[in-house]
């Protein structure tokens, strides 16, 4: 006998959880070459420690747990858990910030919950709050966007810093990295300068932060891909990017002098990663289609107002996990009705 | 009725219901096979039991000649059906054998060994059925022991009877047959249009009916073009036929309701409570030939389809025949053959012998082989993806129904209205983690059921036990009573009687015993005669004894 199925129905369809996964990572592949052509080798590094360390710390926990390794591996998901948190973090970054990072995150968020299916919490992003909040200074550092860098740094060069921290001689961190536009943004805003003096510095380009809005192009590129493969509904980028930009417009219209307006919050930061990559995690998110809207309406106002006046540089993985906590409430409150119940008939 | 309200799609608004699949449908398999009179087997094995309600009775004895289609057990109660011999021969034997169902039981059957003459009993036609009150045409319809045919098999002349305070607004003729490979419907439909139509209007007169409507899937045009074609030549027949769109499970009762008219089956109702009663369309041929031909339902037409058969074909069969003859008509089964269900891919069950035989509600022998299952991946934890609620045609959440279901937390899977579902499989179809949720569901529906049953045992247990201790109690206190009145008139009796006499007869029974003991003392044997050395010999221990005697005496 070929199947496992002893009771109706004996036939399935095409869907199955390995190849969602597969499908997600394939939609990040835009991002990823874009940051490796903006942003130098950093992502491949981090990539590449952080996939090896997801996978590392699942199969140990697997084991502990006495659930079957290679099976569970299979599913990609710890995969596109690094492949998730390699993108948000800074590609200049210490190796241990990413293994910490992807440890905590496979570990903690993931299986000591019980796993795939299990996590409350998304777990790229609980991974990333982690480092945020207790390595501030790491996480804040960005590369340099190549072009308006000083200097630049090899393959090797990059391996290096990021293993010992040592740059070439005659190279110094200020030449190859750089604030992010939110952050300086935000940085200057609390110094009293008007919107339009602070764009004028070099690191913000036409729509967000210069390079980032290439990067945040790139990943909506992939977003629009999955929601023609139909990985993903339109409800989570839709409510989330729709109430970001309207907050944004709003507040823009009152004070264009101090609040950035719509394209400059959907082109910066992690707003597109965000809205197709990380409040679409079927697992941590709302279930209903209804239910996924509100819970990306909530992303994206959380998001605005952690961005406009929280004491953090970029609200998405904050605003998530909030929300995180609100999908069971969400998928409550959202239940369809039943066909027969409650209805004049 | 008017022209205008003759059948067209064109002018008949649909509704949705929610969810739902498109399928492969695999019916070009079997489609294009006109049906086939099946091979009449030896023998055939018909078990009481092959519709909804209680089992039929035996009114035959082992060893009885029976026509074709002669009464063998008729209903037992109202909620059952009849059962016919479908062909002449002797009753062979009523004994439990293995039926087609899900867990491989068995049931008691009556087996016919055919004598291959195939001769019928005399057949009552009745061809001015307009003229027939409903109620006698249910009779008729009872009496031939007519069951939905579409898979159900719930007695069709109890929905047939709508009650008299209730209007029939709609009857809908299901002709969807919305589940992959099965055509029987579809042959049926092109083949034989006249004794569908006929049926119908059978229905329609027993109903009362104001619309009668005919609910087919775009999937067959031929089919649907019989019905248009027949109504047309027909003329002045008040029928509708309405294409609706291919969406698995459009067949389902309740979901075809809501496409055809908006309205929904309150849960745990019947359709009659929104005044529409829905037949089959192969019931509506059955009832056509009960009534205008006197043909018990003895026969139904099954699609043997699937790639694990060498040629799949239609056959008209006689109930009771064993599926090997089938299969074999069909020109055997393939090597690969992996699965043999009765019944669609999504909702039929696996047959666990192929030696059991076609009941009245086996529309489908479907042979699979291996890669017409689908992708069959390995069984994951659920990503919560949501997917089965939005296939869902009931509107449920498969996902919180599994995880209840799964924790046995039986309370809440009944919050999430585990009863509404029609265990129609879409949800498992489409699951990325490969999850059985059906299987999950019938669990937990069976365990319910059987809480249920164990809590009325219980129940009716502790009622027994209560009485029990409650008689005990009453027992008790009437033995009590008993007693103290015994006392009581023992007390008075004694009060009454001379205690001077009863003293006197204590004496003198005493004397008596005095009397006898005196009588009988003797001086035991080895003390008599003794020298006198031996008497000093037991004087002397006689004394050392009083000695020690008196010494005990002192000390204590």
């Amino acid at each position: 006998m070929s199947n496992h199925v002893t009771s109706s129905p004996f036939i399935h369809g095409a869907a199955n959880v390995t190849r969602t996964m597969q499908l997600v990572a394939y939609a990040l592949l835009p991002a990823i070459l874009g940051s490796l052509w903006l942003f130098g080798w950093g992502i491949l590094i981090n990539l590449i420690l952080a996939i090896s360390t997801a996978l590392l710390a699942e199969a140990a926990v697997l084991a502990m747990r006495h659930r079957p390794v290679l099976i569970t591996l299979q599913d990609g998901s710890a995969i596109l858990t690094a492949m998730l948190l390699a993108i948000s973090l800074p590609p200049l970054a210490p190796w241990w910030l990413i293994v910490i990072g992807t440890a905590f995150a496979i570990i903690f968020a993931k299986q000591l919950y019980g796993g795939l299916g299990f996590n409350p919490f998304n777990p790229a992003m609980a991974g990333y709050v982690l480092l945020l909040i207790s390595f501030p200074q790491e996480m804040t550092s960005w590369a340099a966007p190549t072009i308006l860098r000083s200097a630049d740094l090899s393959l090797w060069q990059t391996l290096q810093y990021s293993l010992t921290s040592q740059l070439p001689v005659g190279i110094t961190l200020d030449a190859i990295s750089s604030a992010t536009a939110l952050d300086t943004l935000q940085v200057q805003l609390g110094m009293g300068h008007v919107l339009s003096e602070i764009r004028s510095s070099p690191i913000f380009g036409q729509l967000g932060g210069y390079g980032w809005e290439v990067i945040n192009g790139l990943i909506l590129l992939g977003g629009l891909w999955l929601l023609r493969q139909r990985v993903i509904s339109w409800h989570v980028p839709v409510g989330m990017l729709g109430s970001l930009a309207l907050m944004a417009t709003l507040f823009h219209f009152v004070d264009p002098e101090y609040y950035a307006g719509p394209l400059f919050h959907l082109a910066s930061g992690g707003a597109m990663l965000g809205a197709f990559f990380i409040a679409t995690d079927p697992v941590s998110g709302a279930t209903s289609l209804r239910g996924q809207l509100v819970f990306g309406i909530g992303v994206g106002l959380l998001t605005f107002i952690i961005r406009t006046w929280g004491s953090f540089p970029d609200g998405i993985a904050f605003a998530v996990l909030l929300m995180n906590m609100a999908a069971p409430t969400i998928d409550y409150y959202t239940q369809p009705q039943v066909y027969g119940h409650n209805r004049r008939s | 009725m008017s022209r205008a309200a003759l059948s067209n799609s064109a002018t008949q608004k649909l509704w949705r219901f929610h969810g739902g699949l498109h399928l492969p449908d695999q019916k070009s398999l079997s489609c294009e096979q006109s049906i086939e009179q099946a091979i009449l087997p030896k023998r055939l094995v018909l078990p009481l039991q092959q519709h909804i309600g209680a089992a039929a009775k035996p009114i035959v004895k082992i060893g009885d000649h029976v026509c074709k289609g002669q009464m063998i057990a008729q209903p037992d109660g109202y909620v059952s059906a009849a059962l016919h011999a479908p062909s002449s021969g002797t009753v062979a034997a009523i004994a439990e054998l293995p039926i087609p169902h899900p867990s491989g039981l068995k049931a008691t059957c009556i087996v016919i060994d055919t004598d291959g003459e195939d001769r019928w009993i005399e057949r009552q036609t009745h061809g001015n059925w307009a003229s027939i009150n409903p109620s006698e045409l249910r009779n008729i319809i009872r009496d031939a022991g007519i069951v939905g045919l579409g898979g159900a098999g719930f007695p069709s002349f109890i929905k047939l009877n709508p009650g008299a305070r209730t209007e029939v607004d709609t009857l809908i003729l299901n002709a969807a047959e919305c589940e992959p490979y099965i055509t029987c419907d579809d042959r049926l439909i092109r083949e034989r249009v006249t004794e569908v139509i006929a049926g119908a209007r059978i229905m329609r007169h027993a109903l009362h009916a104001r619309r009668t409507v005919i609910g087919i899937e775009d999937n067959k045009p031929e089919a649907y073009a019989a019905l248009q074609a027949a109504l047309a030549r027909l003329k002045h027949v008040p029928i509708e036929v309405v294409q609706v769109p291919t969406l698995y499970p459009t067949g389902g009762e309740k979901q075809l309701i809501k496409i055809l008219t908006s309205k929904e089956v309150p849960s745990q109702g019947l359709p009659i409570d929104i005044n529409i009663v829905c037949h089959n369309v192969a019931t509506a041929a059955a009832v056509h030939r009960a009534v205008e031909l006197g043909e018990p339902l003895i026969s139904r037409i099954v699609t043997v389809t699937g790639h694990g058969v060498h040629t799949p074909r239609n056959l008209e069969t006689l109930i009771g025949t064993p599926i090997t003859d089938l299969l074999e008509q069909c020109g055997g089964t393939t090597k690969d053959l992996s699965r043999l269900l009765l019944g669609g891919p999504m909702m039929g069950v696996t047959l666990s012998d192929h030696n059991l035989p076609i009941t009245k509600t086996g529309n489908c022998v479907l042979a699979l082989t291996p890669n017409e299952f689908g992708p069959q991946g390995s069984v994951r934890n659920c990503i919560r993806c949501g997917e089965c609620a939005r296939v869902c045609p009931v509107s449920l959440l498969p996902q919180q129904m599994y995880w209840h279901a799964r924790a046995k937390d039986f309370d809440k899977v009944q919050d999430y209205h585990l009863f509404d579902c029609i265990e129609c499989g879409c949800c498992a179809y489409v699951c990325p983690s490969n999850l059985p949720l059906v299987q999950y569901y019938r669990f937990a529906k069976t365990a319910i059921w059987s809480q249920a049953r164990e809590k009325q045992k219980s129940e009716l247990a502790r009622d027994r036990h209560d009485f029990r201790i409650a008689r005990q109690e009453r027992e008790k206190a009437e033995r009590a009573a008993r007693l103290a009145k015994k006392k009581a008139a023992l007390e008075d009796k004694s009060a009454g009687t001379d205690d001077k006499a009863k003293k006197d007869a204590i004496k003198a029974a005493m004397e008596r015993a005095k009397v006898k003991r005196e009588a009988t003392k003797v001086a035991p044997k080895n003390t008599d005669n003794l020298s006198a050395d031996q008497q000093r010999q037991i004087d002397e221990a006689n004394a050392r004894r009083a000695a020690a005697e008196q010494d005990g005496e002192k000390k204590s």
